[in-house]
C-alpha cells in the first residue's frame, strides 16, 4: 500500500501538470498537479500516481554520507 | 534506480550495524515503534532485525491503513458493489480485506459484484469516464499520503461534471493514530506501553512535515525521528533514535531530508482542507474508536460523497474475541502471542486487522520471519 | 493434406470475418475453419490423417516411458510484448513434458472460441502457434475447436496436451531434492509477468520488457547429456521462483537457503516491480528452469546451461539444506535473512 517511490521526471507537457517519469527504464504518466515548478531532471517521490514531492539532491547526498559515518 | 539502490546498500549497513551496536548501552533496553506499514514492510523483507542488537525492539505500530480498515467500512462497498450495482473501484490490497458473510470485495466480485482494481483515483476517473451510464465509487483509504490524490480526484470531477464518480470516504491520520496509542485507557489495562521513542513515516511526512510532531515530543517526551523507506534509512533512525535515548533528548529529527521538510507540502495539504473535514470520532479496527482521527467529505462536495448519495449506514462489526491486534497494534503483545497466529489466522484467512495487509505486523512476520519463532521452539 | 472438394462456396474471410456459433457446430463451417485456418498454419502428416484420433508411431527403447501433461492457457491480454496465447500454450506443454527428463513428441490442443472473435486475430495466434511447434520440432498431430456465445468466452482459450518420451535412467521429482544440493536457475526473473501486465488496462507504462516464453526441451537435453546428477527440473511458471521452491522444499522435506544478490534480474523488470509492489520472486516465467543436482555437478551443470542460448544468464542461486520445517529462506542483499514464502494468491489475474 505504501508505494512511494522516487522516480526522474524527463518529460512535463506543455500545460505543466502532467508528466512523463522514468524508473530504471520503465516510463509512466503521472501527475504533478501536487507540486509547482517541476522540471525535466528533477526526482520526485511518485504515489497512487502523483508527484507528491521532489526530491532534494544535495539532502540525499548528505544522508548517504551520514551512513558511512561511524560515531557513537 | 537512483536514490533507491545506494539506499539499500550491504556495504553501508555492516558499517550502520557496526555503529548502533557501538551505541547502545549495555545493559539498557530500546524499544522503538515504527508506525508506518512500509517501515514494517522493508522491516521484514530485508531481515533488518538480524543486524540490529539484541537489546534494540523493533514494536510495530498500527500504521497500515488496510489493516485498521474496520469491517464495517468493508461490508459498506462491499453492499455498493452486490447491492447497487456500482462500479466499485478499490487499490489492491483492499480487495481481500474479509468482511462479513464470509465476503471480501474480491468474493462479492465472484458472485457478480463489478469490483474494479485500480492503481490510482486517476484510473477510477477514467472508468467514470468511460461509463457515463453506470455510478462509479472510489473506494478511498489511506493515510495523509494518499489522501491529496483522492482530494485532487474529487475536485477534477467537480470540474469536468462527472456525475457519476463518487467517494466512499475513509481516509485516517497519523498523529491521532499516534496519540491513541500512548493515551488510551485500555494501554493502562495491558500496562504501559514500554516504547522509547517512534520511527516517524516517511511519506505522509513529505505531506504533513515534521512539524505535527514536535507535539508527541513535547507532550509525551518520546523522541521521534522521520525516517525514509529504505532499510538504509530505517537503520540510521534507530541510531538517531538510541542516541536521542541515551542523551535523555526528545526531539524531532528528520533522516529523510531529502523529501521531507518542516512544513511539508502546503499546496496538498491546502487541496485536502478544501474538500475534507474532521470526523468527531472514527473506528479504527484494532483500536476501537479513535477522536478526530479520520477524514470525510466537507457539505460543499456532497455530491461527490458516496455516503449522502446512497444514504449508507456504518454498522460496527466486531473481531475475533480471542484477536490480540488490539495489543500487538499497541506493542503490548507481538504476533506469536497470539493464539490464533499462524494456527487459525493466516495470510490466507487472516482473522483480525493485523494479518489481512501484507504490511501488517503478523503477516509481516508470519511471510518472513516466523522461522525464527521455529528456531526458538525447537532449542 | 488431401484437397478434395472444396468444402464452401466462398473461403474464410480472415480479413474482417468473425468466429460465429456455426463454426463449432461440427458441419461444414466447422471443417472449413479447421482446414482453412488451423491446418493450413499447423499442418503436418499427423495432422493430415484428418480422423478422431491421430495414430502415432509407439517411442522405441528399452525402459523407456511416457510422459503426458496438459495445461490451459487463459492469458489476458492475448497477445503481448514477446508473445501471445498460441506460442505459450505451445511452449508451455512441451515445458511440462520436458521438466520430468521427457523428449517432447507430439501435442494436442483444443481451443474454445467465442463468437465474435475476429479470425484475422485467430490466424496471427494460430500462425503464432505453428512457428513455435516448428520451431521445436513437435508438431501439433490433432485437435478440437468449440464455439460458446459471446460474453460466455474472454476471446480465446488454448489447452494444449504433450506426450513425450522418458528414457531408462532419467528419474526427475520434486521430492528427490536433499541436504547439500544446488539449486540453479536458468535466467532471469519475472520477465513475462511483466511483460503481461504492462499491456493490462491500469497499468500505463512502457517497460521496455518482452516474455520470456520460449521452448526449453533442448536446453533440457544439453542438461541431461552432461551426466550430472538432476534431481529435479522445474518451470517458475505462475507463483514465480519462490512458489516452484516452496513446492520442492515440502515435497521433498527439506529446507532451502537462497543469496538474493545470485538471482538473476534484468534491471527494467526490478523497476516495473517496484512500480507495482510485487517481489520479482512472486512474478510468473514461461522460459526459464529451476534445477536442484547434487552440488558436486553444479559447476558442469552450470556450464553447459550457459552454452546454450536459453541459459546464458544461468546462474547457481542457492543450496538445498536440512530443515524439518521445510522454509525457503533467503540472505537479503542487504544482509539479513528471511523467508520466501508461497504468495498468498496471485496479485493479477490471468498472467499464463
Amino acid at each position: 500500500m505504501c508505494l512511494a517511490l522516487p522516480v526522474k521526471v524527463v518529460d512535463v507537457e506543455a500545460a505543466g501538470d502532467w508528466a512523463t517519469a522514468d524508473l530504471g527504464g520503465v516510463r509512466k504518466r503521472i501527475s504533478l498537479a501536487l507540486l509547482e515548478g517541476v522540471v525535466s531532471g528533477d526526482y520526485v517521490i511518485l504515489h497512487v500516481g502523483y508527484a507528491l514531492t521532489k526530491l532534494d539532491p544535495a539532502e540525499a547526498e548528505r544522508t548517504l554520507a551520514l551512513f558511512a559515518r561511524m560515531e557513537p | 534506480m537512483k536514490y533507491i539502490a545506494e539506499f539499500r546498500d550491504g556495504e553501508l549497513a555492516r558499517t550502520l550495524a557496526r555503529s548502533i551496536a557501538a551505541a547502545v548501552q549495555p545493559g539498557r533496553r530500546y524499544s522503538f515503534m515504527e508506525f508506518c506499514g512500509g517501515h514494517t514492510h522493508a522491516i521484514s523483507r530485508y531481515g533488518l532485525a538480524d543486524l540490529l542488537p539484541a537489546n534494540v525492539r523493533m514494536v510495530h505500530g498500527p500504521g497500515c491503513p488496510v489493516c485498521v480498515l474496520p469491517i464495517g467500512r468493508v461490508d459498506l462497498a462491499i453492499a455498493l458493489a452486490l447491492e447497487r450495482g456500482v462500479m466499485l473501484c478499490s487499490y489492491g490490497d483492499t480487495l481481500r480485506v474479509p468482511a462479513s458473510g464470509g465476503l471480501s470485495l474480491l468474493k462479492a466480485k465472484a458472485r457478480g459484484a463489478d469490483v474494479r482494481m485500480v492503481y490510482s483515483t486517476l484510473d477510477a476517473l477514467q472508468l467514470a469516464r468511460d461509463n457515463p451510464q453506470r455510478e462509479v465509487v472510489f473506494f478511498a483509504i489511506g493515510f495523509e499520503t494518499t489522501t491529496p490524490p483522492t482530494a485532487l480526484a474529487i475536485q477534477q470531477a467537480r470540474s469536468e461534471g462527472l456525475a457519476n464518480f463518487s467517494v466512499l470516504c475513509c481516509h485516517v491520520l497519523t498523529p491521532a493514530a499516534i496519540s491513541h496509542i500512548l493515551e488510551s485507557p485500555e494501554v493502562r489495562q495491558w500496562g504501559t506501553v514500554p516504547i522509547d521513542g517512534f520511527i516517524g513515516p516517511a511519506h505522509v511526512s513529505t505531506v504533513i512535515g515534521s512539524r505535527p510532531y514536535e507535539f508527541f515530543a513535547e507532550e509525551y517526551r518520546k523522541p521521534v525521528v522521520i525516517a525514509g523507506f529504505e532499510p538504509l534509512d530505517v537503520m540510521q533512525a534507530i541510531r538517531m533514535l538510541v542516541r536521542q535515548v541515551n542523551e535523555g533528548r526528545c526531539e524531532v529529527e528528520n533522516e529523510f531530508a531529502r523529501a521531507v521538510t518542516r512544513e511539508g507540502n502546503v499546496k496538498a495539504q491546502d487541496r485536502v482542507a478544501q474538500v475534507f473535514e474532521l470526523r468527531r470520532e472514527f473506528e479504527w479496527r484494532g483500536l476501537s474508536v479513535v477522536p478526530y482521527s479520520a477524514l470525510r467529505i466537507r457539505a460543499d462536495y456532497a455530491d461527490f460523497d458516496a455516503e449522502r448519495r446512497f444514504g449508507l449506514q456504518y454498522r460496527s462489526v466486531p473481531d475475533h474475541k480471542a484477536c490480540e491486534c488490539g495489543a500487538i497494534l499497541r506493542g503490548v503483545k507481538r504476533p506469536q502471542d497470539c493464539r490464533l497466529f499462524g494456527k487459525v489466522c493466516t495470510p490466507d484467512n487472516p482473522m483480525g486487522s493485523c494479518m489481512v495487509s501484507s504490511e501488517g505486523a503478523c503477516a509481516a512476520h508470519y511471510s518472513y520471519g516466523r522461522y525464527k519463532d521455529m528456531a526458538l521452539n525447537d532449542g | 493434406m488431401a484437397e478434395g472438394k472444396r468444402i464452401a462456396a466462398r473461403p474464410l474471410d480472415l480479413k474482417n470475418g468473425r468466429v460465429d456459433l456455426t463454426h463449432g457446430a461440427g458441419g461444414r463451417a466447422m471443417v472449413q475453419l479447421v482446414r482453412e485456418l488451423f491446418a493450413a498454419r499447423l499442418g503436418n502428416e499427423y495432422l493430415g490423417q484428418g480422423n478422431d484420433g491421430a495414430v502415432l508411431p509407439l517411442p522405441a527403447g528399452e525402459g523407456a516411458r511416457l510422459v503426458m501433461s496438459t495445461d490451459s492457457h487463459v492469458v489476458s491480454p492475448l497477445e503481448f510484448a514477446g508473445g501471445d496465447i498460441g506460442c505459450l500454450s505451445v511452449h508451455g506443454t512441451i515445458n511440462d513434458v520436458a521438466m520430468m527428463g521427457a523428449k517432447p513428441l507430439y501435442l494436442a490442443a483444443g481451443f474454445i472460441l467465442e463468437e465474435g472473435f475476429p479470425l484475422a486475430d485467430l490466424a496471427r495466434i494460430v500462425e503464432s502457434m505453428a512457428q513455435a511447434a516448428r520451431a521445436a520440432r513437435v508438431p501439433v498431430v490433432t485437435g478440437d475447436t468449440k464455439v460458446v456465445q459471446r460474453g460466455k468466452g474472454d476471446g480465446l482459450f488454448i489447452t494444449t496436451t504433450g506426450v513425450g518420451v522418458l528414457p531408462a535412467g532419467v528419474e526427475l521429482g520434486g521430492d528427490r531434492a536433499r541436504a547439500g544440493d544446488a539449486i540453479l536457475l536458468s535466467g532471469t526473473l519475472g520477465d513475462h509477468g511483466v511483460a503481461v501486465m504492462s499491456r493490462r488496462e491500469n497499468l500505463a507504462f512502457d517497460a521496455p520488457v518482452d516474455s520470456d516464453t520460449a521452448a526449453l526441451h533442448e536446453l533440457v537435453a544439453a542438461m541431461l547429456a552432461t551426466g550430472a546428477q538432476l534431481r529435479c527440473l522445474r518451470d517458475p511458471t505462475r507463483g514465480g521462483l519462490a512458489a516452484t521452491l516452496n513446492e520442492i522444499a515440502h515435497q521433498s522435506g527439506a529446507g532451502m537457503l537462497l543469496r538474493e544478490q545470485l538471482i538473476p534480474v534484468r534491471p527494467a523488470v526490478a523497476a516495473a516491480c517496484e512500480l507495482l509492489g510485487l517481489d520479482p520472486l512472486d512474478v510468473a516465467n514461461e522460459g526459464k528452469l529451476v534445477a536442484v543436482c547434487a552440488a558436486a555437478d553444479a559447476d558442469r551443470l552450470l556450464a553447459a546451461m550457459r552454452a546454450h542460448p536459453l541459459g546464458r544468464e544461468a546462474a547457481r542461486i542457492g543450496e538445498v539444506v536440512a530443515d524439518a520445517h521445510c522454509f525457503v529462506q533467503m540472505e537479503t542483499a542487504f544482509g539479513g535473512r528471511r523467508i520466501v514464502d508461497w504468495l498468498a494468491s496471485d496479485p493479477l489475474p490471468r498472467i499464463c
